[in-house]
């Protein structure tokens, strides 16, 4: 019992730092594609500068993830990926495109035109995967995967291509694009750049918040489960305030100029609505079959997972903080929101 | 296309194509830290040089290699859902360590990257070492993984339920432990080579560079280390699979009825209609010998198998000689070099060796590949052996040629950057090499 509790949080932190981590590095991507105006080049190179030395260590996470599901609950991973096997496999092709363009562009020897090719490629598959790792998030939450499909399109097609995944999707990319504006805010003291991204980071803020809300009452249909969960219980009803205050607050802080809370604001906000929706889920993988329970591998296998992981970590967080240090230190530590 | 030749193929293209990716993110690291080691104790700028030009490099291949390293492990589920519902719960622990192991090697190469002017060099080598440590470690757990698939350990089966998982039987499974060291020699083996192979070229074209001698120094002694010790690996590898696949090894080895006294074959071509090889090699007894020590030792024939439980005869029999051939060619080469330094005194006089090694530069990848399809192809029609028939775990997802045609054309695509890349890479070296070059010139003047 206490088991598949523990590895199901487990997986809900792994995807936390996977949102805050990676999906910023796609959410550079998209500010990359927005990127106008004469100063154009500089914010393209502030950006590729963000993420060189991070963002390989930042997608492992997905890694971990597509591991512990596979392991833990077997029985979840073979449904998900047969269902979805079209969105997964789109998935991919968008970060196999993401990540060699970003190596062609950063680790060639010569500088010269071609790069805007790799440029354009990088920015436009950024949009790619946070749209379809979205969708996979909604089409789970939804749940009812067809059990006996007639035709080709009710099984592989018709569980995500629903507005409800959909518009995840939506809220996934904007989520990731506004807490890579945040993060960008402080790694320049450039202060027309600043601007720039002060600008868009409060245009995400207001966007994001009201899709939340949005995305939350097409769930009403879409996923009556989460829906429920989300709006007659106590708790439920406290997080959505939780998140409209933070959205709030951040854009508050985005106008007065305190940019490393703002951030805060962003990272608590995104963390908040994963846990929201983590807990509406629970103990559910697939609604209504699977459960964290009925789906997971036996407990040996979950006692050495478990075991695996604890040792694990004792190993990278700290590895983590140290490269965060060395690269980010000065962003990381810093209380004072001004440009200097 | 059938759905499971589409499956089959496109898993198979896409681990081919990973491997490669995989196999210079496995090596490289040390010839690195091996260069920037040399820099930091004889304080010529040249090993400096190599050992940043390298890094650039290098880094692409890394970035390939997690990508499509990505890709396999959904497509592990995407194509073999029935697959991984079975080996998850035995064999998935394996891909957490080799999770962790990717996670410290990505950060730690994000500090040697990038972290130049960031870190002290002592730190900056050591972050190498942590990068090459952590290669080689998610090298040996992949392939551990996999070598399961051969020989399955760590569980039973009471009728459809799997009972009594042990995951630790599991990982330490006879083939996977003979199997990895064997991998992680290839890579250096073929990576060493490739690498040695471009310098030559270019010192055939600059000689007496000094960038390039010392290149060249560095690849060939970890590549030809590797590639000396391959075989006698190989060997033990060989035993091993006679031991718990013979069926397997009666294909590599063309031996059709079991046999005392049985000769070595070299060549033969699958005659579907006789069910055997013709046009061999024979030479007399050697395979008894090196198999069993005793020329008379028993060989096991594949007649002796039932019929459905035989691989493809002509694919596995070819691939597994070529990589044996390459294998002889390597090590010679190897034992070249090394007479040529113990007579010679130097590597660089004699053109015919330069030549050579730059004949041999794709040899290594060409081997990895072979030893690859002998061994996942020798192991049909099952994917865990004896338990899970390959046709049982494919996806019921019909149209799997298109995936696979999207995936062709995706790998293509990278194949071409990625060798257009490397070409302005070497190309772009002699006037960045001649400024490494002239300040050492410079300093006797
Ligand atoms: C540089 C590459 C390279 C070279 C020169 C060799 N091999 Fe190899 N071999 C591999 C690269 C490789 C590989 C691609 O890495 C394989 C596939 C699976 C594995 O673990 O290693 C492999 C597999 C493999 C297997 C199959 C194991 C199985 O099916 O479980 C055998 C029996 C050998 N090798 C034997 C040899 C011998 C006798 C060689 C003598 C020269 C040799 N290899 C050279
Ligand atoms: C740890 C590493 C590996 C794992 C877990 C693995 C797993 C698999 C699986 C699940 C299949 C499909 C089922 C089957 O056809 O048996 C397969 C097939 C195949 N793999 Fe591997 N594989 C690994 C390494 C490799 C590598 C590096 C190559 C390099 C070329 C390779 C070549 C192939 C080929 C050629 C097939 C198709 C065999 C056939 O259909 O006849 N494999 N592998
Ligand atoms: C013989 C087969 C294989 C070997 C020797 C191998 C080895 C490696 C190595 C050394 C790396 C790190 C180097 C680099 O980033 O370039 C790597 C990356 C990766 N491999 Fe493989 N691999 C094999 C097959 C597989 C299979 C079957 C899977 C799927 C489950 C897989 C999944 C990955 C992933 C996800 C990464 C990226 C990790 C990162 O982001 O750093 N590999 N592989």
């Amino acid at each position: 019992m206490e088991l598949e509790i523990a590895l199901a949080n487990v997986l809900l932190i792994a995807l936390t730092f996977y949102a805050l981590l990676g999906g910023a590095d796609f959410g550079a991507g998209v500010w990359h594609l927005l990127a106008r105006g004469p100063t154009r080049r500089a914010q393209h190179q502030l950006i590729g500068e963000a993420i060189g030395p991070i963002w390989e260590a930042n997608h492992v996470w997905l890694i971990l993830i597509v591991t512990i599901v596979f392991t833990a609950f077997p029985r979840a991973y073979v449904h998900i990926s047969t269902t979805l096997h079209i969105p997964l496999t789109i998935l991919v092709i968008g970060i196999v495109l993401r990540g060699s363009a970003f190596a062609f562009r950063h680790y060639d020897i010569k500088d010269d035109d071609i790069h805007l090719r790799w440029d354009q490629l990088f920015a436009v598959s950024s949009l790619i995967s946070p749209l379809l790792l979205g969708i996979i998030i909604g089409t789970i939450t939804a749940g009812n995967f067809p059990i006996n499909p007639n035709n080709f399109f009710e099984a592989y097609m018709s569980p995500w291509l629903k507005v409800f995944p959909l518009s995840m999707g939506l809220l996934t990319l904007l989520l990731f694009s506004y807490l890579a504006a945040t993060y960008l805010l402080l790694e320049t003291h450039d202060f027309t750049l600043q601007t720039i991204f002060r600008n868009r980071a409060i245009t995400a803020a207001l966007l994001a918040g009201l899709l939340e809300e949005t995305v939350l009452y097409l769930g009403k249909s879409g996923a009556p489960r989460l829906w429920g969960e989300l709006t007659t219980s106590l708790w439920g009803v406290s997080i959505q305030l939780g998140v409209g205050g933070l959205t709030i607050a951040a854009i508050l802080l985005l106008v007065t100029q305190r940019y490393w809370w703002a951030r805060v604001c962003a990272i608590l906000q995104v963390t908040l609505t994963i846990w929201a929706w983590g807990l509406a889920q629970f103990p559910y993988l697939i609604p209504p079959d699977l459960t964290i329970f009925n789906a997971s591998a036996p407990e040996v296998t979950l006692q050495f997972i478990a075991g695996t992981l604890v040792v694990g970590a004792l190993f990278l967080f700290p590895s983590l903080f140290y490269l965060f240090r060395i690269f980010k230190g000065s962003t990381l530590f810093r209380h004072k929101g001004h440009h200097e | 296309m059938s759905d499971l030749i589409a499956a089959r193929s496109l898993m198979a293209m896409s681990l081919g194509f990973h491997i490669i990716f995989a196999v210079v993110g496995m090596a490289m690291p040390l010839l690195m830290v091996v260069a920037e080691w040399r820099w930091l104790k004889t304080g010529k700028a040249v090993y400096l040089a190599i050992a940043k030009r390298w890094a650039k490099g290098t880094a692409i291949f890394f970035a390939i290699g997690a990508v499509t390293g990505t890709v396999l492990s959904f497509q592990l589920g995407l194509l073999w859902p029935r697959f991984m519902e079975w080996a998850g719960p035995i064999i998935g622990p394996a891909f957490a360590i080799e999770g962790f192991a990717f996670f410290t090697e990505a950060i730690f190469l994000g500090i040697y990257l990038y972290g130049w002017q960031k870190v002290s060099p002592g730190t900056h080598l050591a972050a190498g070492g942590v990068v090459a440590l952590s290669g080689i470690t998610s090298g040996v757990v992949v392939v551990m993984a996999n070598g399961w698939m051969n020989t399955p350990r760590g569980f039973m089966m009471h009728g459809e339920i799997l009972a009594n998982i042990d995951p630790v039987a599991a990982l330490f499974n006879p083939s996977g432990l003979l199997q990895a060291p064997h991998m992680i020699l290839a890579a250096f083996a073929a990576t060493g080579f490739a690498v040695a192979g471009i310098h030559a070229f270019l010192l055939l074209r600059h000689p007496g560079n000094a960038f390039h001698q010392s290149a060249l120094k560095i690849a060939l002694v970890i590549g030809g280390i590797s590639a000396v010790l391959q075989p006698l690996s190989g060997d033990f590898l060989a035993k091993q699979v006679a031991e718990f696949q013979p069926l397997k090894l009666a294909v590599f080895e063309a031996q059709a009825e079991t046999q005392r006294g049985a000769p070595f074959r070299i060549g033969g071509v699958w005659n579907s209609g006789t069910e055997s090889f013709d046009h061999i090699l024979e030479i007399p007894y050697a395979l008894s010998l090196m198999l069993t020590s005793d020329p008379d030792g028993k060989i096991m024939g594949f007649k002796d198998f039932p019929k459905e439980h035989w691989p493809p005869m002509g694919i596995t029999r070819t691939a597994f000689q070529l990589m044996v051939f390459i294998g002889f060619l390597m090590m010679g080469l190897a034992l070249w070099g090394l007479w040529l330094v113990y007579k010679k005194n130097s590597l660089f006089h004699s053109r015919r060796f330069l030549q050579a090694t730059v004949f041999a530069t794709p040899l290594g990848f060409l081997a990895i590949e072979a030893g690859w399809v002998a061994t996942e192809v020798g192991r049909q029609p099952w994917v865990i052996v004896g338990y899970l028939k390959t046709a049982e775990a494919v996806t019921p997802m019909p149209g799997l040629i298109t995936p696979f045609m999207i995936f062709a054309a995706l790998y293509a695509f990278l194949t071409c950057i990625v060798v257009w890349l490397m070409w302005r890479h070497v190309s772009a070296t002699p006037s960045q090499f001649e400024m490494a070059s002239p300040a050492e010139k410079a300093e006797p003047a």
